[in-house]
């Protein structure tokens, strides 16, 4: 086979926005950060939501944008949870790195190139409370020179001393709306079709996740060339169609045990992950309306505890034939009140 | 050699059953950009196939030189050196390997074996380095581990390597992992397909099929072309020509186990769970994995056995009422018994010895079923 070629290159990648300007549906934390760019001066940072709206690039961006490609090397130190973060990594290279002083402020070609270092820690929610701590009086001591940013998934797992510290700024779900029209540039710079319908199936299947949308368009346009359908979309994403999850739920309902049995069966050998079944599930028994409430109740804890057995291994034909014959019993409980 | 063997496809081109997954993966490797790749889908279904004739359409003909090698690996892993050892199956191009055999050093294959192996890389005929293939199977029996680490070696390796995951379950692979492959779902072929698959080699060989025959050995399979096949070339030793009415024989140790399934049916007592026990062990010993006799056979031979019975118990039972109450409990009786296989398969997986868990099953079947024979019938 060939070496790489430039094609290869993750799409994600290649389409990520360069400039604190260009990051989309974030209004807020633009503003603040196109500010800094002007006034030079920013507070420490935690920036926090849910995985692919955002958050490495807005800190890498900004990052680039203030220090310009030279000075980035020796001004921004990057860790991300791959890297060694323990006690000791805090104690010695964030210490040592935050610890150096720099040349004051003058604007470098082009750039602001503010008096301070900027330090992201990228996925700090998987940072341990001892190594947080231990950051406490490192960002204290050294404020003048040091800013840092937090990036993290929940903002429950930082500790309170280390939130309240930063400017917290929480970033939003992509819309539909701005997704489409992010996925819609892609498209067109990557020459690919892509009809409204495949358009509007990756919006909802990515939940507002740029990044996974991007990654199933990339996947998809690999395997089944430039023009993209949303069937397409659905195999490559790994989603259960939704056919499927509903014929399984007529199956509960009818509350024949061979029929729902068979039905099973047939998930097993189709080789959907079951995984992605319970949680699909769950979708259809939260828009079900003529269940009661300790019906929808019932159904959800199984689904919960199944889910839990599948993470430790449990096997997946008798983990869905529970769940299934749950939901049965818990559906036909109704009838008899 | 076996009909399985010999009547495998070698190149994308003669795939019949998933055709056009095997077509869009021509298309992948003819563009020379082949992302890492994760098979998944249940056994049988032709993943492994597939896996092979992707790899001989990359690198020729040549990949079908294979040698089967033993190598003992020392890997240094901070205070003491271990030692692992490992069956691999390479060509000049491809190695492959299944990681999980190694229990639970899993974590170091992962780490150093693959990183040198991915270092190795083969030099073209106009000395290009080319590419390496690694084909790990069992993905999913990798520990938490070695699936974290295995995620950084994807990420480092991967302009030297490409990845060829294969696993029954995706959903025991990490989202980190799955997130960097190119996923693609391998389903069961049809009772039709493989009918399909059985006439071709009926002709192949020359045999005679009766009207039925195949699309009864495809129903028997459980949507496994392996066993349609295997089950095939049993019958065909059997008995031939072949008569439309042949019985299709299980595999011993299934039939085995549906003794089992029908001596508990007979009689609950410690004494018969006694000699259960003595059965469940023999099976043990004969390396059936514990979860395959507590899943599908157990759970299947009591539903199927039971399903018979309460036949039986409706058409002795000519009363309304208690036809009615009995059918109700029918349906209660499967629940609960589906619901306690997954309780203990659950427990089996957290536990170290399995046959303790089947035993737990074996006596709360037991339990169940008695106490409902004596609140029905007193």
């Amino acid at each position: 086979m060939a070496p790489l070629l430039q094609s290869s290159q993750p799409w994600v990648e290649k389409y990520r926005p360069k400039q604190v300007k260009d990051v989309a549906h974030q209004d807020e934390v633009v503003r603040v950060l196109t500010n800094t760019l002007e006034t030079s001066s920013c507070p420490h940072m935690l920036f926090y939501g849910p995985p692919g709206t955002g958050k490495t690039t807005t800190a890498l961006a900004i990052a680039h944008e203030l220090f310009g490609p030279e000075l980035y090397k020796s001004r921004v130190l990057e860790l991300n949870a791959s890297d060694d973060r323990g006690i000791n990594v805090v104690r010695t290279k964030i210490k040592d790195f935050a610890g150096v002083a720099v040349s004051s402020g003058q604007r470098q070609g082009g750039y602001p190139c503010p008096p301070f270092k900027i330090i992201i820690l990228d996925e700090a929610d998987s940072m341990t409370e001892d190594a947080q701590n231990a950051l406490r009086r490192t960002m204290e001591t050294h404020s003048k020179v040091t800013r840092f940013f937090f990036i993290c998934n929940y903002i429950s797992r930082i500790i309170e001393p280390l939130a309240s510290r930063c400017a917290k700024f929480r970033f939003k779900p992509l819309s539909e709306e701005v997704m489409g029209k992010r996925i819609l540039h892609i498209s067109n710079e990557e020459g690919l079709s892509l009809d409204e319908e495949a358009l509007s199936t990756l919006s909802s299947i990515s939940q507002g996740d740029l990044r996974r949308a991007i990654t199933y368009l990339q996947s998809a346009a690999r395997l089944f060339g430039s023009s993209i359908s949303s069937k397409d979309l659905i195999s490559v994403s790994g989603i259960i169609p939704r056919e499927v999850v509903d014929e399984l739920f007529a199956a509960c309902r009818s509350g024949n045990f061979d029929l729902a049995n068979k039905e099973v069966n047939n998930v097993i050998a189709e080789g959907y992950p079951v995984a992605q079944m319970l949680s699909q599930i769950f979708e259809v028994v939260i828009e079900a309306h003529d269940l009661q409430d300790e019906q929808t109740a019932k159904i959800c804890k199984k689904l919960a505890e199944a889910d839990k057995c599948l993470v430790d291994g449990a096997d997946e034909y008798l983990q869905l034939l529970d769940v299934v014959s749950q939901t049965m019993q818990a559906l036909s409980s109704s009838m008899q009140l | 050699m076996l009909w399985v063997d010999k009547y495998r496809p070698k190149t994308l081109d003669q795939i019949t059953v998933h055709q056009d997954v095997a077509q869009n993966l021509k298309k992948l490797v003819t563009e020379q950009d082949c992302p890492h790749l994760l098979f998944f889908g249940p056994s049988g279904s032709g993943k492994k196939t597939l896996v092979m004739a992707l790899i001989r359409q990359m690198f020729g003909a040549s990949a079908e030189k294979v040698k089967v090698e033993n190598k003992t690996w020392k890997v240094d892993a901070g205070t003491r050196n271990v030692e692992i050892e490992l069956t691999t199956i390479s060509s000049t191009n491809h190695v492959e390997l299944t990681p999980s055999d190694a229990g639970f050093q899993d974590r170091y294959i992962v780490q150093e074996i693959i990183k040198d192996m991915a270092k190795n890389r083969p030099i073209d005929s106009k000395g290009k380095r080319g590419h390496k293939v690694l084909v790990l199977n069992d993905v999913d029996k990798l520990s938490r581990e070695a699936q974290h680490s295995l995620r950084r070696t994807m990420e480092k390796y991967s302009s030297y390597c490409r990845l060829i995951l294969c696993c029954n379950s995706s959903s025991r692979v990490t989202e980190a992992i799955r997130s960097r492959c190119l996923n693609v779902r391998i389903n069961g072929p049809t009772d039709d397909q493989i009918v399909k698959v059985l006439e071709f080699i009926g002709k192949k060989e020359g045999l005679q099929l009766p009207s039925g025959f195949a699309s009864r050995i495809a129903e028997k399979s459980n949507r496994s072309l392996r066993r349609a096949i295997l089950s095939f070339e049993t019958c065909r030793v059997q008995q031939y020509p072949f008569v439309s009415n042949q019985a299709i024989p299980p595999m011993d140790w299934e039939e085995y186990i549906s003794e089992i399934a029908s001596d508990i049916m007979k009689e609950q007592s410690p004494k018969r769970l006694y000699q259960v026990r003595g059965k469940l062990y023999e099976l043990l010993v004969n390396c059936i994995p514990p979860e395959i006799i507590l899943k599908v056979i157990i759970l299947s031979q009591f539903l199927l056995i039971f399903s018979v019975l309460m036949c039986d118990l409706y058409y002795l039972v000519s009363q309304r009422l208690l036809y009615e109450l009995l059918k109700k409990l029918d349906a209660e009786l499967k629940h609960e018994v589906c619901h306690w296989a997954a309780y203990y398969e659950h427990r089996m997986r957290l536990g170290q010895k399995s046959i303790f868990h089947i035993e737990a099953f074996v006596a709360k079947f037991m339990s169940i079923y008695k106490s409902f024979l004596i609140s029905t019938f007193g």
